[in-house]
């Protein structure tokens, strides 16, 4: 277990705890495994996640590390990206993949599942125009193909196609001779994903994470 | 319609019905009775005629004969035995028909239950007419009915769910078994002490033995019962999962308590070895299981010249599975579903489409008729006894397995409900609870106990029989209204859409990268591991040739193209697109209905349009590189689909040629050379003209008016541009490899895009022949 580099206060903690939902031994668990990658500093960058020798395997890995940056996930409204974060920033990422409680009611579910999916939403829509356009989904198809190597992009960028397709279809139904599908916009992408159940795939246990065996 | 007249059809459908219902059965059982009748003078027959021929023959050596040549005879004997099985699995899939003919009983009771009554009735009638009834004779189930059930099962089983719940099922199928074996047989032996008299002579270990028997869920039940009340993925995961697993604590048990019940005592060390039979009787089945999967899988690897017979390893593997794991009291029925599961990715990537029809297909029929057979037989054992009734033993056997069943489930539930990350609800509970019915391999298991050991079987036969009629029935019935009642969630419609593909996909990638950078090694993990050496390794030896490149999304993407490609063409004719479909279906079914005339397209439709021609250039099945537009000449492997390809190829050639000169429009057979284009590498487009890939456009645009082919004209030009420009740049695509890049989407992407800019006011005579686009263009 390695030397805090600052010891933090413990009403920060429970701050944080209020802020995000985690539990104080969860907060304190992620803060370790926080110190480990960024080497003991108070901030993390691109670099440190980029090290992480599993995640180099990952096929999207770019755009988790990505997320971990971008402002909007911080907090509601806001923009761009930063080069370094927090702990603050790290947890609030973290707490999107918290599992929702048992006993909550539709709306609450509803809304877990809105901001879940607006993470989701917001790795795709990189230049935070609001709406994922065609170029957009078909990086994200390329980029999830990536790893299976020797296919090249025609082949992503035709089921990018069929996608986007389907989806205009699915919002829009009968679309005009005149109209032009210009991207997926946040609710016709939650019309398109509402059978994926993300509020309880979209999830990681957090509990009896002893990150300092396995640290990497 | 008045009532009346209503009335009066209704009364006359069931009549109709129910006759046929009857005459089915008459049938059957007169059948089964006359063969049953036709052995006995079949005997006589045949000695009598043997003994004639002898005498004949003696006689012929030394006098003349002194019968006529017989003309007609019958010798029943010698086709007996698969004469009665025949009639049996005739009965039972007439049964079947006939139950569906019955709206009204079909809908409250499930097929189940119809089925036991029939063979009730059978059985009745057959011992009305004084003959020797057929028992479930255990070997027969064992040996032959059970496997196909449990196969269709293990290969069908959906391995997501299975294995995200894995540790939930298992503590449901080991922990909850023995629980409920244990807690009957207890209080058993306890209530068996207590009533004295005729149940003094129960011994623990015998009421243990029953408990064992009594407590196992069964899945040919659960089955039968669940597939009709589409309940959601999960909870049918979770209880048929169980049922499964089960098995081989169940044979463990059972095994173990017969051994103790002859010997008569037990000592630790045996009940220590019992602990270790366990895992040996699990992890061996699981082991042999996957053995031969493997072998199969590597089997299908080189079955690529002879096609017929690659159904045949399926089941000739997975059959000696589960036979290879009886000789060992392993546990055949986890044998066969390792089997499966490992089998099935390999499997499906090697055979060709037809032999994959034709493995689900078998499976599914084997499987109706052999659950169909069980139930009958059920029924009939009931009738052939020997029934000993105990009221106390039967009543308290049922209530103390409902009693267990939902103790064990609320009290596991709790405890697993601290690990899962959905927990299940109360009501899942009650459904979990309420779906563990028994069945018949409970019958065959009491009823393959040694009487001599067991003077009380005939009492335990009794009790099992009236439990698996009390689940079965009462449990079986009311479930559906039940799970109606208690608006449980129901299975949700499968649509499969590529964007939920992607995105799951996508999900599950970003989950593992999280736990990554949590540090925590977590589900998502070991499964991105597995895949991993699953690709780099076992793909490579177990799949041939390019297929083992192939990640699934392409792959899913070309199955379900391939689907709505043969979809439509069964469909007959595009408009006729039913609602199902993605999109692209979809949107083709709208535009045949938009008659309006586009003025101008909009820059970015144009752009579009132009990108995804350009896509669509390098569609080509790149293997096939050099073949000229005279002689077809394949390159490399001989699939049955590149033959079909080509000869479709043709088809579609002739028949374009057909239309174009028949219009006598302007068109100097562009759909021909674009399609030649499409295949020959070399032959880059010296003149592209109509937008390839859709020989249906071009259909289309034959019905077009002449108006709109300046409109027509003006998209060509810009489409010529762009494959112009786009010319060039793929040229080297060629020499990528491609798996089955399927343009069929993209294809009716643009035809529709296309029908959008041009008027079609035309009478559609679109005969999409989907299958051929797909091979077409693929």
């Amino acid at each position: 277990m390695g030397a805090f580099h600052s010891v933090p206060e413990d009403h920060e903690y429970h701050l944080l705890a209020k802020k995000t939902g985690f539990s104080l031994e969860q907060i304190v668990i992620l803060h370790n495994r926080f110190n480990q990658l960024s080497h003991n500093s108070d901030v993390l960058r691109r670099e440190d996640l980029r090290k992480i020798p599993d995640l180099a395997c990952n096929p999207i890995q770019s755009q988790i590390v990505e997320a971990f940056f971008d402002e909007r996930n911080f907090k509601k409204g806001g923009e761009g990206s930063v080069q370094e974060i927090g702990f603050e920033e790290f947890l609030t990422v973290m707490s999107y993949f918290r599992p929702p409680e048992t006993h909550l009611t539709a709306e609450q579910k509803e809304e877990i599942r809105r901001t879940k999916m607006r993470f989701l939403f917001n790795m795709h829509d990189t230049d935070n125009d609001g709406t994922i356009t065609l170029e957009e989904y078909r990086h994200v198809v390329e980029e999830l193909l990536s790893r299976s190597g020797s296919l090249g992009k025609e082949t992503a960028k035709s089921i990018a196609d069929a996608a986007m397709l389907e989806v205009a279809s699915i919002s829009m139904g009968r679309m005009g001779p005149d109209e032009f599908y210009a991207g997926i916009t946040f609710d016709h992408f939650l019309k398109i994903l509402k059978e994926l159940e993300i509020e309880t795939r979209m999830n990681i246990h957090f509990l009896n994470m002893d990150t300092t065996f396995f640290c990497k | 319609m008045t009532a009346r007249t209503r009335f009066c059809g209704g009364l006359l459908r069931i009549s109709r019905a129910l006759r046929t219902v009857a005459l089915s059965l008459v049938t059957g059982c007169v059948f089964s009775v006359h063969a049953s009748f036709g052995a006995v003078h079949g005997d006589n027959d045949t000695s009598h005629s043997s003994g004639h021929g002898t005498h004949t023959k003696t006689h012929n050596t030394t006098y003349p004969a002194t019968r006529a040549f017989p003309v007609l005879t019958v010798n029943y004997d010698h086709v007996r035995k698969p004469f009665e099985i025949s009639l049996w699995i005739l009965l039972a899939s007439l049964m079947k028909l006939g139950f569906h003919y019955i709206p009204r009983v079909s809908s409250v009771v499930p097929e189940s239950c119809v089925l036991i009554v029939v063979g009730l009735l059978v059985g009745g009638l057959i011992r009305l007419l004084g003959e020797t009834l057929p028992v479930l004779d255990t070997q027969l189930f064992f040996l032959c009915l059970l496997p196909p059930i449990i196969l269709d099962a293990g290969y069908f089983l959906p391995t997501r769910p299975f294995t995200e719940n894995l540790g939930t099922i298992l503590v449901f199928a080991v922990v909850g078994t023995v629980w409920n074996s244990f807690f009957i047989g207890v209080v058993l032996y306890g209530v068996c002490q207590i009533e004295g008299e005729q149940l003094a002579a129960v011994d623990l270990l015998a009421c243990l033995l029953f408990g064992s028997i009594a407590s196992a869920v069964d899945p040919v039940a659960v089955l039968a019962v669940f597939e009709e009340i589409h309940i959601n993925e999960l909870l049918h995961i979770l209880v048929f999962g169980e049922s499964l697993l089960n098995d081989a604590v169940t044979v463990v048990l059972y095994h173990l308590f017969e051994e103790f019940a002859s010997e008569g005592q037990v000592t630790v060390v045996d009940a220590c070895l019992g602990m270790v039979c366990f895992f040996v009787v699990a992890f061996g089945g699981i082991l042999v299981g996957t053995v031969f999967g493997l072998v199969a899988a590597v089997t299908s690897r080189f079955t690529a010249h002879s096609r017929v017979i690659e159904p045949l390893f399926v089941f000739l593997y997975s059959y000696m599975a589960y036979l290879s794991a009886e000789v060992f009291h392993l546990s055949g029925i986890m044998a066969l579903i390792a089997c499966g599961v490992v089998m099935r990715p390999y499997v499906e990537a090697n055979i060709s489409h037809k032999s994959y029809t034709t493995v689900k297909n078998v499976l599914k029929m084997w499987s109706s008729v052999s659950e169909t057979l069980i139930f009958i037989f059920l029924g009939v054992s009931t009738v052939a006894g020997p029934h000993s009734w105990n009221w106390a033993f039967v009543i308290i056997t049922i209530f103390l397995c409902l009693i267990s069943r939902v103790m064990g489930v609320v009290g596991l539930t709790f405890i697993i409900n601290k690990f899962r990350m959905v927990k299940l609800t109360g009501k899942d509970q009650f459904i979990v609870a309420y779906g563990g019915l028994r069945g018949a391999i409970a019958f065959s298991l009491a009823f393959l106990l040694p009487s001599d050991h067991f003077p009380m079987k005939n009492m335990f036969l009794t009790a099992i029989i009236t439990l698996i009629f009390f689940t079965v029935f009462v449990q079986g019935m009311t479930i559906r209204p039940l799970v109606d009642l208690l608006a449980v969630k129901k299975k949700k419609q499968t649509k499969f859409t590529i964007n939920e593909e992607i995105h799951s996909q996508f999900i599950n990638h970003m989950l593992s990268g999280i736990e990554n950078v949590c540090g925590h090694y977590g589900h998502h993990h070991w499964r991105d591991k597995l895949s991993r050496f699953n690709k780099y390794y076992v793909k490579k030896w177990l799949i041939a040739g390019e297929r083992s490149q192939e990640p699934q999304l392409i792959s899913f993407y070309n199955k379900l193209e391939l689907k709505q490609a043969l979809l439509v063409a069964e469909s007959g004719s595009a408009a006729n697109i039913g609602p199902g479909l993605s999109s692209a279906a979809l949107l083709s079914a709208q535009s045949q209905k938009q008659r309006t005339v586009m003025k101008n397209i909009s820059k970015e439709r144009e752009e579009e349009i132009r990108k995804i021609l350009r896509a669509n250039l390098q569609k080509t099945r790149q293997r096939l590189h050099s073949y000229n537009r005279h002689t077809l000449v394949l390159e490399e492997e001989d699939e049955w689909s590149t033959v079909q390809l080509r000869r479709q190829r043709v088809e579609l050639e002739k028949r374009m040629t057909h239309y174009l000169t028949v219009s006598a429009s302007g068109w100097d057979s562009p759909p021909v050379r674009r399609a030649r284009f499409q295949s020959d590498s070399q032959e880059y487009m010296a003149k592209p003209s109509a937008p390839v890939s859709i020989p249906a456009i071009n259909m289309e645009l034959v019905s077009a008016p002449p108006g709109s082919l300046a409109l027509l004209e003006e998209v060509t030009d810009q489409a010529q541009q762009s494959q112009d420009e786009g010319c060039g740049m793929h040229a080297n695509s060629h020499e990528e490899k491609s798996m089955k890049p399927n343009v069929t989407f993209a294809l009716e992407l643009e035809k529709q895009k296309l029908s959008r800019c041009l008027s079609d006011p035309g009478p559609n005579k679109i005969e999409v022949e989907a299958e051929e686009k797909e091979h077409f263009l693929s």
